[in-house]
C-alpha cells in the first residue's frame, strides 16, 4: 500500500517539492481566496478533491490518450470535475461560494493541476497518482492556511470569524492593519514564508 | 464614451495581475528579460481580445437561462450555465490552436518569438479569469465585452514588461540568499500592486 516511492509522492509535496513555495505553481488562487480563513480551507478541499481524482482518471486513461490532444483531454476532465464540485458548493455552502466567485471555476487553470498530470499522472499507477495529488493538495492547503490564518488575523482581528484580539486592546489604541486585506499583502505575505522555507532548507536557495 | 471608461478602468483599476492575480504562473515565469515578457504579453492582449466576444456571444445565446428562445419558443425554458466553464475552456483551448497555427503560417518569425508561450496561454487563468468576469459583469454588447478583453491583455502587457525591466536591473543588486529568484520577485509586484492602488480613487 505506502511503499518507499509511494510515502515519497504523498508527503514530499507538503515541503520539501511542495507546489507553492518551491514549484511555483498555483499562486493565482493561493493570493485570491486568502482574504480569510474559511474560503481558504474551502478552495483547498476542492484543489485536493479535483486533483486527486483528475490524476487518477487521467492515470487510468493515460495508454490511451493521443499525446498531441493530451492538453485538450486533461482540460476537459479537469473542467466536467469542477464542474461538480461548483455545482456542490453552490448547493451546500451559498455564502462561501459567493466570495469564492470565479475562482471555483479558475481551478480549471490552476497550474497544479496541469503540473502533476504532465509530470506524474501521465507515467505513473492510478494509486500513486492518487496519493501524487492528494500529497500536492495538502501542500497547497497548508501554505493557502498559513497565508489567510495571518491575512485574516492581522486584518480583521478575527480567526474563522471569531474576534481573537481582546476588546481592551482596541480600547488602548490597537488598530487592525487594514492593509492585510488589500491584495498586495498576500504577495508580500507568500514571499516571507518563502524567505523563511528557504532559510531553513539552504538546497532551495538560487544562486 | 462608456467603453473608453471601462477601458481605462480594466487597464489601471481592475488589473488582472494587481487587483486579481491572475495569469500569475506565466507572469512570474517569463518576467525574466523585456523582450519575451513584451511577447507574451502581446500574445496574452490578442487572445483576450479575440476569445472574450466569440465566449460572450456563446453565453448570450447558447448558455444563459431561456438564451435558446431564439432557436424555438419550447426551449426558453432551458438552462445551460453550468456548462459555461467547459464551453469557454473549450473555445479559449482550440482558438489558441487557430492561432498558433495561423501565425506559423503567416508570420513565422512572429511564430518563431512566441513559440513555446502560445499553446501555454490556453491554461493562462487570465484567460479564462477574463471569460469569466465578463459573464459577472453581464455587458451589454459584444463590442463592450472586446473592449474589456482588449483593456485586461494591456493592463496585464504593461504590468509584465514593468516587472521585467525591475528584474533585469535587480540582478545587479545582492539580495538576501533565500529570497533570492522567486522572493524578491514577489515583493516586488506587491510593492507594484501598492503602486498601482494609488489608481483605485479615480472615479470616470
Amino acid at each position: 500500500m505506502l511503499s518507499k516511492k509511494n510515502k515519497e509522492a504523498l508527503f514530499n509535496p507538503l515541503s520539501k517539492d511542495n507546489p507553492v513555495l518551491v514549484q511555483i505553481l498555483g499562486i493565482c488562487s493561493t493570493l485570491a481566496v486568502t482574504v480569510s480563513l474559511e474560503p481558504a480551507i474551502v478552495m483547498g478541499i476542492s484543489v485536493i478533491a479535483v486533483l486527486a481524482f483528475s490524476n487518477v482518471i487521467i492515470s487510468f486513461i493515460r495508454n490511451t490518450i493521443p499525446t498531441t490532444i493530451r492538453i485538450i483531454v486533461q482540460l476537459v476532465v479537469v473542467a466536467a470535475l469542477v464542474i461538480v464540485v461548483q455545482q456542490f458548493l453552490v448547493a451546500f455552502d451559498y455564502e462561501v461560494s459567493k466570495q469564492l466567485s470565479v475562482f471555483i471555476g479558475l481551478i480549471i487553470t490552476n497550474c497544479i493541476l496541469m503540473g502533476r498530470l504532465e509530470a506524474f499522472a501521465l507515467n505513473n499507477k492510478p494509486w500513486p497518482s492518487f496519493l501524487d495529488g492528494i500529497g500536492n493538495g495538502l501542500g497547497y492547503m497548508i501554505i493557502l492556511v498559513i497565508v489567510a490564518f495571518f491575512r485574516e488575523l492581522l486584518g480583521s482581528g478575527t480567526v474563522l470569524g471569531f474576534q481573537v484580539i481582546p476588546q481592551w486592546c482596541y480600547e488602548h489604541g490597537y488598530e487592525n492593519n487594514g492593509l492585510m486585506i488589500l491584495p498586495p499583502m498576500a504577495l508580500i505575505t507568500v514571499a516571507c514564508i518563502i524567505w523563511v522555507h528557504r532559510a531553513r532548507n539552504k538546497e532551495l536557495q538560487e544562486a | 464614451m462608456e467603453e473608453l471608461n471601462l477601458f481605462v478602468k480594466s487597464i489601471f483599476i481592475d488589473n488582472m495581475i494587481f487587483a486579481y492575480f491572475l495569469g500569475m504562473c506565466s507572469f512570474l515565469a517569463v518576467s525574466k528579460n523585456v523582450k519575451t515578457a513584451l511577447g507574451l504579453g502581446a500574445a496574452v492582449t490578442f487572445m483576450l481580445a479575440v476569445t472574450m466576444p466569440i465566449n460572450y456571444l456563446l453565453d448570450r445565446y447558447v448558455l444563459q437561462a431561456g438564451a435558446l428562445s431564439w432557436l424555438s419558443p419550447s426551449l426558453a425554458s432551458v438552462d445551460l450555465s453550468f456548462l459555461g466553464l467547459i464551453m469557454f475552456i473549450a473555445v479559449i483551448a482550440s482558438a489558441t490552436q487557430l492561432v498558433e497555427m495561423i501565425v506559423e503560417k503567416f508570420s513565422p518569425s512572429l511564430y518563431a518569438s512566441l513559440g513555446i508561450f502560445l499553446p501555454l496561454i490556453a491554461v493562462n487563468c487570465a484567460i479564462l479569469g477574463g471569460a469569466l468576469f465578463m459573464q459577472q459583469k453581464d455587458f451589454g454588447s459584444a463590442m463592450t465585452a472586446t473592449v474589456y478583453g482588449l483593456g485586461s491583455g494591456i493592463g496585464w502587457l504593461l504590468a509584465v514588461v514593468g516587472l521585467a525591466a525591475i528584474r533585469e536591473k535587480i540582478a545587479y543588486s545582492n539580495v538576501p540568499a533565500p529570497l533570492r529568484g522567486v522572493g524578491i520577485t514577489f515583493i516586488i509586484t506587491g510593492l507594484m500592486g501598492i503602486a498601482f492602488m494609488s489608481f483605485l480613487g479615480i472615479k470616470l
